[in-house]
């Protein structure tokens, strides 16, 4: 196969000594560093590298960058492919591979092709009209519709690059380093505030660097260069090349991707970060994003070989390349006409077609000066060619413009550039809340009312006059800096650009066909998702006329280009089918991000080990070295049980049980959230917070007590205990720690500032084990020597301070289990030592370390809630049959809502025991109970809270909330499941030693 | 006899000093932990002339009311925290004999003392791109002229509450984080400075 060479001999920001090799389609071609994968091919005389979304037309490269809606294409393969990429903002380096989509076998034969010849019968809205019926089909029909309209493929295996993330801070935060953010830039810094640059190329300059202006008389780029190299200077201004601006929120919110490595060689990545999502905060943002250049709309104007003029000019300048031999620059307005005479001396054969028929002298001097034909007030019907262009038909257009006189004239060529104006970015400002204003002249929307400390400059503020779009960013940025208190006497000159005078741009949505009744079928808006002014009419005739419908009927600007070039164009369109003014019309919302985002980066490092935080206990090593299974509570890491060799959970859970109540068990309490409440108010503080009353309990003792919420519900439950007269230590559920901390917090500071109290988090300040079981208090006593064990000395809810061990340490005699128990902390620097030298002290007496589940065996055979299981937010205390917790005689937290005529109902669920027909049915967690089984729907009165089987009892047992339960005991119920009904009775809830009798032993 | 027991860092299975290096490189960022000392909060009316002329008496440093910035007498340091709560740093043997004094000096009055030495674990982060390690992590800006010195801060590191305080220009940070947290702030912090060379230190 022979490769025609499109590049220039000389010129261009390409390195020439570096040959580049990469592959696109499998074949291997070379490039320059400097190229993007557009301008490389280019070079190499590649037109066609995609085929359509819906039609699988042929389609070429439209842009030289992000707005590019038809060069999407697959980089690599496997678990580092990446679809979709632009690629006129893909650097090639050596090693590159990629590949065109959305077509099979290949782009140049591709099968289904076959629906651009069908096209009159894929219509606007065709798949919600077709495949809407039957409903339950759609399942298949979407198989097959996304396999035929795809884009690339998604990456097949986890991805091994790095991803992070970074917050940035700084006053003035300039989005876009062309000409007037540079100037922007560089007025703010050097007033010394802090600024960072953010741009989306490789390198500062923007458009400029794809033009032949001159600046201070020499060329752009040295200007650029000069520009550059002070603001580098500047200790606190900070450039970030390849980094895109992908949202912009409140308060100054501003997320940017920084791609660093996906401009190298694969082999020169490794261990480096690939892309980084930077959080900016800016006192004052300057928005100096451009302007994008707009496509006419005639057609066949999707053919390889179509581009925007401002993009032919910039593979010219920019990269060196030849975009064709012959080009037909066809525009309403001046931008395209340095296009045009760069094309020319690059050695192009260049023809204009001006739909205007006024024109400068000038620009009529230059074109005459180089030979190129001007066709003034013509437009081009059609673009000849398939899979690239090969000519063109042109006609001279009546003066309405609504059709054409005399006969059409056919011009052979193999590029065609397009100017339909220029479309400021305003994404960005529209993201940030500001209103956008149309400009009827230039039909263009402009920023309008700015809703945060912002500026819009240059291009996208719609100047397109260089010296006036640098005289707006050298204000800006004097702006920004001095509203952050940065300011400087005096300023710097701007530089000497030339101005050229303009003659209008001549408003032209869409070039009418050849013959007036002819459908506009071929005339593509949005190449990305091939909808054409024909499917905008049919849209507007259709009743959808909302823009926004419009958009989602047509999809018109819901590729991954978010229609950047195509969205003007279709609401102008609609605005004309309609007969409605465009700016009434208005815009679709603006959304984040700017353009498509990896998961990686928004996921950053919260990956793999670093995805959340693993809370472990001062004991987690012995814990993992025992072979303990893990349950997740919270962040924490609790063992769930300690499965000995060849053990079942059943038996190791029916083991730890039995040793509980026979013998000892020890379990690491460490989690239990905990809080320091000092403070002369503390007392009444707890009166309020708990259900029960605290002023009567004495230093050295400790009470139960349950909180609600002000709707009355249980949130929380735990042991306090009374440390000194102001002083107590409340116990939390380990999952709940920190809300409980918070809840008392919002209550101290917005409800009861009064009240003279301080809370401390403790939680993490010491090591709790709990031993529990008939042979507790002597291990125990082989341990301590000052701290009097006896029954009596010691009762059932005291605590004492002492040392375990030898460690300083508060044991207290709370139970959860129901047996005689001793919670012992120390502080958590200690606690393995305290654990271990339990362990050794409890062998004689075969101490079993027992996880959560047996804890909540144990308690379940108590009949002891567990809040957030047993409870739900629904629950009150007395569904609980905690009437005795509840005190009448004081206010607290949801009293008054335990009044409400619902939450006295005799029908409200309540807290039951079941007991199932057979023993060794253990009940699901979370199953329907019903009266009896009938034909569905059946009524459900409840459902199982907690449940187990319980090796003391020899007996599955369950709680669960049954509607009016407590009036229910000795009732039958079901529990029906998929296969099977159990059968169960209600009891009271707690099944073993119901008078609580060995806790206080 | 609880020299018997040793008291064991959050971090004591992670084997530091043995990955310590004992090449002062240049490495852009150097981590180590704080070796263990006294950490008591103290809560008190930071405005009340008794509250300050007591804590002041003890410490020898007055309760510092700028917020966000602590105060540092010898070995002793006490950093703001809110209005009313400080964070008193000793030097582990002296912990129980300062808490014990200011419990004392305080009877009467409307205050608390509470020891949170063994809930927290110290990290110590410094080198020329401690900022850009900790801007991974931290929304704060750190940036000298927004902090500095002599300055702290609660904020979270990553998905850790963490409190931050830059001890020296060098710049220096200390970072408190919760004991049960601080397995995943260093590998955090290791993961962060990787780019940076980061460098492993003994323990003082």
């Amino acid at each position: 196969m022979t490769r025609a060479d499109f590049r220039l001999s000389v010129g261009g920001r390409i390195d020439r000594d570096r040959l580049v090799g990469f592959s696109f389609d499998g074949e291997r071609y070379s490039g320059f560093a400097g190229d993007t994968l557009a301008s490389a091919l280019l070079a190499n005389g590649v037109r066609l590298v995609g085929r359509s979304f819906k039609y699988h037309r042929p389609r070429g490269v439209v842009t030289d960058g992000v707005e590019e809606p038809n060069a999407l294409v697959q980089l690599g393969a496997g678990a580092i492919g990446e679809p979709n990429a632009r690629a006129t903002q893909v650097e090639i380096h050596d090693g590159l591979t990629a590949a065109s989509q959305n077509r099979w076998p290949n782009v140049r034969f591709d099968v289904g092709a076959v629906n651009g010849h069908l096209s009159a019968l894929l219509p606007a809205g065709f798949y919600y009209k077709t495949f809407m019926w039957p409903g339950k089909w759609w399942m298949k029909y979407e198989y097959f519709i996304r396999r035929a309209a795809g884009l690339g493929r998604a990456p097949t295996g986890p991805d091994p690059e790095i991803y992070d993330k970074s917050w940035a801070h700084c006053d003035v935060l300039v989005v876009g380093a062309g000409p007037t953010g540079l100037t922007a830039a560089h007025a703010a810094g050097r007033t010394g505030a802090r600024v960072l640059v953010v741009d989306e190329r490789p390198e500062p300059g923007g458009h400029l660097l794809g033009t032949r202006r001159t600046i201070n008389d020499a060329p752009a780029g040295e200007w650029v260069s000069a520009m550059v190299s002070e603001l580098a200077d500047m200790d606190e201004v900070r450039i970030l090349s390849r980094a895109t601006a992908l949202g912009y929120y409140d308060h100054n919110s501003l997320t940017v991707l920084e791609r660093r490595t996906d401009h190298l060689p694969y082999g020169e990545r490794g261990g480096r970060v690939r892309q980084r999502l930077w959080k900016v905060r800016a006192k004052q943002v300057v928005l100096a994003t451009g302007a994008h250049e707009r496509p006419l709309v005639f057609r066949n104007n999707d053919r390889p070989g179509v581009m925007l003029a401002s993009a032919a000019q910039s593979y010219v300048n920019r990269y060196a390349v030849r975009p064709g031999t012959a080009a037909v620059v066809f525009t309403n307005n001046d931008s395209a006409y340095d296009p045009a005479l760069d094309l020319a001396d690059a050695g192009l054969r260049v023809t204009v077609v001006d739909v205007r028929t006024e024109l400068s002298d000038l620009r009529r001097a230059q074109l005459r000066r180089r030979g190129i034909e001007l066709l003034a007030g013509h437009a081009i019907i059609s673009v000849r060619g398939a899979k690239a262009v090969t000519g063109v038909s042109v006609a001279s257009l009546t003066a309405a413009a609504t059709g054409y006189t005399g006969t059409s004239r056919r011009i052979r060529c193999d590029l065609v550039c397009m100017s339909g104006g220029w479309n400021p970015a305003i994404h960005l400002f529209s993201q940030s809340g500001g209103r956008l204003a149309f400009d009827e002249a230039r039909g263009v929307f402009v920023p309008g009312e700015v809703r945060q400390a912002q500026f819009s400059v240059g291009g996208c503020n719609g100047t397109g006059v260089l010296a006036f779009a640098l005289s707006e960013g050298r204000e800006a940025g004097k702006s920004a800096a001095a509203a952050c208190g940065f300011r400087m006497r005096g300023g710097t000159a701007l530089p000497r650009v030339d101005v050229v005078e303009e003659v209008p741009i001549r408003l032209f949505w869409t070039v009418p066909p050849r013959h007036p009744d002819r459908r506009l079928d071929k005339h593509f808006v949005d190449f990305q998702n091939d909808v054409t002014a024909a499917d905008i009419a049919l849209a507007a005739r259709e009743g959808y006329r909302s823009v926004e419908h419009l958009k989602r009927y047509t999809t018109t600007g819901m590729g991954t280009d978010q229609g950047k070039t195509s969205n003007v164009n279709a609401l102008a369109i609609l605005s004309e089918t309609l007969g409605a003014d465009i700016a009434a019309t208005g815009t679709t919302t603006f959304r984040p991000p700017y353009t498509p985002v990896t998961f990686g980066a928004l996921a950053g490092r919260d990956v793999g080990e670093l995805s959340d935080p693993v809370r472990t206990t001062p004991m987690h090593r012995w814990h993992v070295q025992q072979g303990a299974t893990f349950e997740d509570v919270g962040q924490w890491k609790r063992p769930w049980y300690y499965p000995r060799d060849g053990e079942s959970m059943r038996e190791a859970v029916d083991r730890e049980c039995l040793a509980a109540r026979n013998a000892v068990g020890i379990l690491d309490a460490s989690t239990l959230g905990k809080i320091d409440v000092q403070g002369p108010d503390a007392a009444e503080f707890l009166d309020r917070i708990y259900t029960n009353g605290w002023k009567r309990l004495e230093v050295g003792r400790c009470r139960y007590g349950l909180m609600c919420t002000e709707d009355g519900m249980v949130f929380d439950d735990g042991v306090t205990l009374r440390l000194g007269d102001h002083h107590y230590l409340v116990h939390t559920t380990s999952g709940n720690a920190a809300r409980v901390l918070g809840w008392m917090e919002e209550w101290l500071q917005t409800e009861w500032p009064e009240l003279r109290v301080y809370c401390t988090s403790v939680t993490e300040q010491t090591a709790t084990a709990s031993i529990s079981g008939p042979f507790a208090r002597r291990l125990l006593a082989a341990l301590t020597t000052d701290i009097d064990l006896d029954r009596d000395a010691f009762p059932f809810m005291h605590w004492r301070d002492g040392h375990v061990a030898g460690l300083p340490a508060r044991v207290a005699r709370v139970s959860f289990t129901g047996e005689s128990s001793f919670e012992v902390s120390v502080p958590a620097g200690y606690g393995l030592s305290l654990w271990t030298a339990l362990m050794h002290a409890g062998q004689r007496y075969g101490i079993t370390p027992y996880g959560t589940e047996a804890m909540h065996v144990l308690r379940a055979e108590r009949g002891f809630i567990i809040a957030g299981q047993d409870t739900d937010g629904t629950v009150t205390p007395i569904d609980l049959g905690m009437e005795w917790i509840v005190s009448r005689r004081k206010d607290f937290i949801g009293r008054r809502s335990l009044d409400r005529a619902d939450t006295v109902r005799d029908d409200r669920k309540q807290l039951v025991g079941l007991l199932t027909e057979r023993s060794e049915d253990v009940l699901p967690e979370g199953g329907q109970i019903v009266e009896r089984v009938t034909a569905l729907p059946m009524r459900m009165i409840g459902h199982v809270t907690s449940s187990y089987y319980s090796a003391n009892l020899g007996h599955s047992i369950a709680l669960a909330l049954v509607r009016g339960g407590r009036s229910r005991h000795g009732e039958q119920v079901m529990v029906p499941l998929e296969r099977s009904v159990m059968s169960a009775r209600i009891t009271e809830p707690g099944f073993f030693d119901p008078e609580g009798a060995r806790a206080h032993d | 006899m609880t020299e018997r027991y040793q008291r064991r860092s959050a971090l004591a299975h992670l084997g530091l000093e043995a990955r310590a290096s004992v090449v002062a490189g240049e490495g852009g960022v150097t981590l180590r932990e704080a070796p263990m000392r006294g950490l008591l909060v103290l809560r008190g009316d930071g405005g009340g002339k008794a509250f300050r002329s007591e804590v002041t008496a003890v410490l020898g440093i007055e309760p510092v009311v700028e917020p966000l910035t602590a105060a540092r007498r010898r070995d002793l340091s006490i950093l703001w925290l809110g209005p009313d709560e400080w964070l008193v740093i000793t030097p582990d043997r002296r912990r129980a004999r300062i808490e014990r004094m200011l419990r004392d000096a305080l009877v009467g009055q409307h205050a608390a003392v509470t020891d949170v030495s063994h809930g927290r674990t110290v990290l110590v982060l410094s080198g020329p791109d401690v900022l850009a390690v900790l801007a991974k992590g931290c929304s704060l800006d750190l940036h000298p002229r927004m902090f500095g010195p002599g300055r702290c801060a609660q904020s979270r590191l990553a998905k850790c509450q963490a409190l931050i305080h830059q001890t020296t220009d060098a710049p220096e940070f200390e970072i408190h984080v919760p004991r049960s947290f601080a397995q995943y702030a260093w590998m955090w912090l290791e993961d962060a400075g990787q780019e940076f060379d980061l460098r492993i230190a003994p323990a003082e």
